[in-house]
């Protein structure tokens, strides 16, 4: 699965996130323009270089911050944690795998799900960070995304889910590949109750997480540029051996082979999302 | 027949067996009792090493060329099969195969991965790893049964969905999450086997299911040993302890609560004799719809299986 790019490759723009948290750090270099810009600058703008719009991968907490009501989220579950039931031990053990990326992100797992407002109006959100274990799905993630779907079933409010994930966490074997079973049965109920599910891809979208709930939103959005696809690019290029082409599973991809409803500059989340919400939301709601 | 590398040391005893089988008959002497001895021998032999295989030779029996096919089981198990074709929008996928069929009284619909057992069926077959219109063929025929309230029974054998270009053109991750979804609501009870190799979540794709069987020799993975050894343990020759620590066995499977039993081969696997394999598959089939078939409430079906999968996962709270 591709969670392999992340392994492999230790992403770019990861990385440059990574320096991006280190306080002092005043200038960083966009990864795809190579433009020097001032960090403060950088976060005004959402993160977003201002020169070529490449948008820096974020935190749950940035998210939180650009996109919804001021301090109107909730959170539910943190308390949730891993097991590595399976003594899991590669080149370094699943335990200890979770406790650096438990320090590094200050999280127990790889999603933050709770309720929030968005132009007043309520919603639950889930935000998956990447930074944790490549945003893979095991257990916690797949209980997690379940509950605030179940959420969502109970108290009727809109379900939104910003996905940023390698896939299913090989860690937990089977277990994950479960998850992606458990988070669309819960999708299921939901739309059973009508109750609206935007799912928003974020860079990047892969494997086990595209092919669940991920891609299926009652309207998907994703942001610019971000990589979404089943299988990593890296895989398919072994198996086919040839080059792919330029921009291949990339947003503006999605969108022209009708896999996502639209691309949206981040800056334009907010609004978008809370207009869709509005229309879609059985709870009326003032536009 | 395509020995695997354990296998040798019993086949060289058979050979033996039957060299002086030869001999005795037509030298005339009498060998009855030297090949009577290693007859036990070899039985003794058969048994030490299939009771102690480890997981990755349990994955190569599983992926053995010789191991009965969807399409051949099906035509083993059932009284009639009428194999349906297309996804109604694309094209017909021949990675996944389904079709209408009777076993004794009950009427069934089967859907199940195909692999072929030569080059030539495997190209054809594509390995058994479906495309999009795959998995939108399979959706389309359970939502038949479910209109004409047939109970599904789904044959899961695959390395996993198809990684190419237009796979991912297609929308392959949107196919199979909307099967996982759409497989959810059923009203009808959903019968699955991992006949051989079920591939990550291009097999889970048609296995979203009521009940679910691990043949023994069959696994069932997150990733294959190779692709995890490849990635996390930075050696593609590590897939031996890849295989180990991802629990990929029917035993271990079943341990983990995911399956609900397994179902017996013949000794040294599916390929020695694909009746006595399909003869073990139909009798937990018919054991299984006879026991749905008191069911009335169609939405138990639904409920059964949503809580099935929801409680899946170990973590501490
Ligand atoms: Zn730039």
């Amino acid at each position: 699965m591709s969670i392999l790019d992340w392994f492999s490759q230790k992403d770019k723009s990861s990385v440059v996130t990574e320096k991006l948290n280190i306080p002092g750090n005043l200038w960083i270099k966009c990864t795809k323009c190579a433009e020097v810009l001032f960090l403060k600058d950088l976060d005004l703008n959402h993160k977003v270089c201002p020169n070529c719009q490449f948008h820096f991968r974020i935190t749950p907490e940035e998210r939180l911050k650009y996109i919804f009501d001021f301090d109107s989220f909730q959170e539910m579950d943190a308390h949730l944690k891993p097991i590595d039931f399976l003594k899991f031990e590669d080149t370094e053990k699943y335990v200890d795998r979770i406790k650096k990326a438990q320090a590094k992100t200050q999280k127990n797992d790889a999603v933050v799900t709770g309720t929030a407002r968005l132009k007043k109006q309520d919603v639950n959100v889930g935000i998956m960070d990447f930074a944790f274990l490549g945003g893979s799905m095991g257990s916690v993630v797949g209980e997690k995304i379940s509950r605030l779907i179940e959420l969502g079933v109970e108290n009727k409010n809109p379900v939104i889910i910003f996905t940023s994930s390698g896939g299913a966490r090989m860690q937990e074997g089977i277990m994950s590949l479960m998850q992606m079973a458990k988070t669309s049965a819960a999708l299921h109920k939901l739309a059973k109750v009508n109750v609206p599910y935007i799912s928003v891809l974020c860079d990047p979208t892969t494997g086990g997480t595209s092919a669940s709930f991920a891609m299926l939103g009652d309207v998907n959005l994703a942001e610019p540029g971000a990589l979404v696809s089943f299988a990593g690019p890296r895989v398919i290029e072994q198996t086919i051996r040839q080059k792919l082409p330029d921009g291949f599973q990339r947003s503006e991809f999605l969108l022209s082979h009708g896999m996502v409803d639209r691309v949206v500059q981040r800056k334009d989340m907010r609004e978008t999302l809370s207009r869709i919400v509005a229309i879609l939301s059985p709870v009326a709601c003032e536009l | 027949m395509k020995k695997l590398d354990f296998e040798k040391p019993i086949v060289e005893l058979y050979d033996k067996i039957s060299q002086l089988k030869e001999l005795s008959k037509e030298g005339g002497m009498s060998l009855e009792d030297d090949i009577a001895k290693i007859e036990k021998r070899a039985e003794l032999l058969k048994k030490d090493i299939y009771s102690q295989l480890s997981p990755l030779q349990v994955m190569q029996i599983s992926r053995h060329p010789n191991r009965p096919d969807t399409l051949s089981l099906c035509q083993l198990i059932f009284d009639h099969f009428m194999e349906l074709h297309g996804d109604r929008a694309f094209k017909d996928d021949p990675a996944i195969v389904g079709g209408i069929a009777t076993l004794k009284k009950h009427r069934v619909m089967v859907i199940g991965h195909q692999k072929g057992h030569d080059t030539k069926e495997n190209i054809y077959r594509n390995f058994g790893m479906p495309n999009p219109e795959g998995y939108r063929k399979a959706l389309r025929l359970m939502k038949m049964a479910e209109k004409f309230s047939i109970p599904i029974v789904t044959f899961i054998d695959t390395p996993g969905a198809f990684p190419g270009i237009e796979a991912e053109e297609r929308g392959q991750a949107e196919a199979i999450a909307r099967n996982l979804r759409e497989m959810t609501g059923l009203t009808v009870p959903v019968v699955s086997f991992v006949i051989g190799e079920g591939g990550s979540g291009g097999a889970l794709g048609i296995g979203v299911s009521n009940k679910l069987y691990m043949l023994e020799y069959g696994v069932y993975s997150v990733i294959s040993p190779e692709g995890c050894a490849s990635i996390l343990f930075r050696d593609a020759k590590e897939s031996e302890r890849a295989a180990k620590s991802l629990k990929i066995t029917a035993k271990d499977i079943v341990d983990l609560g995911i399956a609900d039993g397994i179902v017996k081969e013949p000794v040294g696997g599916a390929h020695y004799s694909w009746q006595d394999t399909a003869d073990a598959i139909k009798k937990v089939i018919q054991k299984d719809l006879n026991a749905y078939k008191k069911t009335t409430d169609s939405e138990l079906f639904v409920e059964e299986r949503y809580q099935k999968f929801r409680q899946m996962g170990i973590f501490s709270e």
